[in-house]
């Protein structure tokens, strides 16, 4: 049997491996915000890792005005949000379809769906930007919207699979006893049911959308419609001296996740690994 | 019922913009991709039906450096499995234990996962400037200095530095579903090893561990093609350099296409791309499969 001092070496050991993880993980963000508040000279030498002297806010309206990053956040919101609502409609008129709807062929649409998943986005990189070349769309918000909502939708509908079964068939039959027809049962029964799993697909595209760099940087060349990934590679490169300022711009990029997060981590914990049931 | 089930006009309705945008900007690409893939193409001038020439070209040419491209790509997927999976599972086992602050270090875990790759390699550029970052300068602190280097600007140390913070953002997750996996083990089979006298080493390896085979599947195939697909940080980091030593296939891709305009070249790069997601995906299955009968 353990001795009561054992044990309590092996907790402590157990707690200083967590804490020390959990310092490795957190460390970088609490420098990211401590560094967007401070001059270079704190930054360089004087003061690395510690809370800022003196809190230079001006930082952030460097990064809002020169960085651009007030124009970046709003497009990178237009952008997200647009996919979000549209991915999660397009997946769940799909996913009623595939589920609820009876036709020829529809067991191996899904499963074509679901090699989605799997298909890197690199894949269609150079066919979708001679597209969008050819359709005169490169520098529009579509020119990112309708990518993101493709690739999301593999997922999506995943999701919005695995929810659907929980809504009992009887709901639809008693509706359609009452004389609803087909969209009204879409409407009326499903759509409200399926909340929590339109929030999932909110997080999930949310996460996708707000972080993607690949497309966004080589669909977009004007800066006016240039999100915030990008938006912040191009800030680097102009401020490679001051840190200050980019730091402010990290922070104004991570906030509405970090903040969100904050409201709600369980759920979205529950969301992600949600893509990851049936792999 | 079964009226309004095979309603023909509302399923075409309800199917039809999933269909498009799905076959326009999935499945039509991957073809259209194929078909570049046999091109000298530049995009703009006709392009030179050349068969499989640009496949031969990834193997056979010097200069490309496609091979150390796929190299450095399993080699990320190698230490993604032996590296980043252990840690993620050795830290699902301990908070699974039901530790103090259980809820609170979980959500700390997963903080790099959301954060975007971008933001998380801006960060680690600073952490590894040679200059004012924080490694050189905790170097010099402890009097190490002469190990101090250009991390990201060296050949021999770029790969591993971009290597990092890719193994280090993802921990998260993989420990998220390992973990989400242990607490859906029924506790009795923990009691009853207990019971038997098995320690805690004991009712992980054999108990848990084993138990846990789909969810490490899971964790396996999301490394290795994850690994197999890595842009972002290295792309924002090193930009695949210093002299090609951290390219990674896609890297390259991007620059072979969009950087030297041979349309063709890189179309036979994603398709290799796709070629290895879909071999890993299928392989690690039935390797797991046969591990189980």
């Amino acid at each position: 049997m353990e001795t009561a001092k054992g044990k309590r070496t092996k907790k402590t050991l157990l707690y200083a491996v967590l804490g020390f993880w959990a310092v490795v993980n957190i460390f970088p963000i609490y420098w990211m915000i401590t560094f967007s508040l401070k001059s270079n000279a704190e930054i360089f030498g004087e003061n690395i890792i510690g809370l800022p002297k003196e809190w230079i806010w001006s930082n952030y309206s460097a990064a809002l005005t020169t960085g651009n990053m007030g124009l970046y956040f709003f497009n990178s919101f237009i952008v997200t949000g647009t996919t979000i609502a549209l991915t999660s409609i397009v997946s769940l008129m799909a996913t009623y379809a595939l589920t609820r709807l009876v036709w020829k062929g529809s067991k191996m649409v899904n499963n074509m769906f679901m090699l989605g998943l799997t298909v890197p986005i690199h894949a269609a990189i150079l066919p979708v930007f001679i597209l969008l070349r050819n359709l005169k769309m490169t520098n529009s918000y579509q020119a990112l919207i309708i990518p993101y909502t493709a690739f999301a939708l593999a997922m999506a509908i995943m999701i919005c699979g695995s929810f659907i079964e929980n809504i009992p068939r009887e709901l639809e039959e008693a509706a359609c006893i009452d004389g609803a027809s087909v969209y009204g049962i879409f409407f009326r029964i499903i759509l409200p049911l399926m909340k929590p799993a339109l929030a999932t697909i909110a997080i999930f595209t949310f996460l996708q959308a707000w972080n993607e760099l690949m497309f966004a940087v080589i669909f977009i060349s004007d800066s006016k419609f240039r999100t915030l990934t990008v938006g912040i590679q191009t800030l680097s490169g102009s401020y490679t001296t001051e840190w200050g300022p980019i730091g402010a711009a990290l922070v104004i990029a991570t906030l509405p996740t970090l903040v969100l997060y904050a409201v709600m981590s369980g759920k979205i914990q529950k969301s992600l690994m949600a893509g990851a049931v049936k792999g | 019922m079964d009226k309004v089930r095979k309603n023909k006009t509302a399923i075409i309705l309800f199917m039809l913009p999933a269909v498009v945008l799905f076959a326009g900007i999935i499945i039509v690409p991957i073809f259209m991709s194929g078909y570049f893939s046999l091109f000298k193409w530049d995009g703009m001038t006709e392009g030179a039906f050349i068969g499989l020439g640009n496949y031969v070209e990834l193997f056979t040419s010097k200069t490309s450096g496609f091979p150390k491209t796929v190299q450095n790509a399993l080699l990320l997927a190698v230490l993604s499995v032996f590296v980043q999976l252990p840690i993620s599972l050795g830290l699902a086992l301990l908070l699974a234990k039901g530790v103090k602050g259980e809820k609170f270090f979980m959500a700390v875990f997963f903080v790099p996962v959301l954060i975007s790759t971008v933001v998380i390699g801006q960060l680690w550029m600073k952490i590894y400037n040679p200059q004012y970052g924080i490694i050189n300068t905790a170097l010099h602190a402890m009097g190490l200095g002469a190990y101090a280097r250009t991390w990201l600007g060296e050949q021999e140390t770029a790969l591993f530095a971009v290597f990092v913070p890719i193994l280090w953002q993802y921990v998260g997750y993989h420990m998220l579903l390992l973990y989400a996996g242990i607490k859906a083990i029924p506790t009795e089979l923990k009691e009853a090893a207990r019971i038997d006298g098995a320690t805690e080493g004991q009712i992980s390896r054999f108990v848990l561990i084993p138990m846990l085979k789909p969810v490490i599947r899971i964790c396996v195939i999301f490394a290795v093609t994850g690994s197999l697909k890595a842009f972002d940080l290295i792309y924002v980091l090193t930009g695949g350099g210093p002299a090609h030593a951290s390219e990674v296939p896609s890297t390259l891709m991007v620059s072979m296409i969009f950087g030297r305009n041979r349309y063709g070249f890189g179309s036979s790069i994603a398709m290799f791309i796709i070629f290895l997601c879909f071999f890993f995906a299928i392989s690690i299955k039935k390797m797991f499969k046969t591990e189980v009968e």
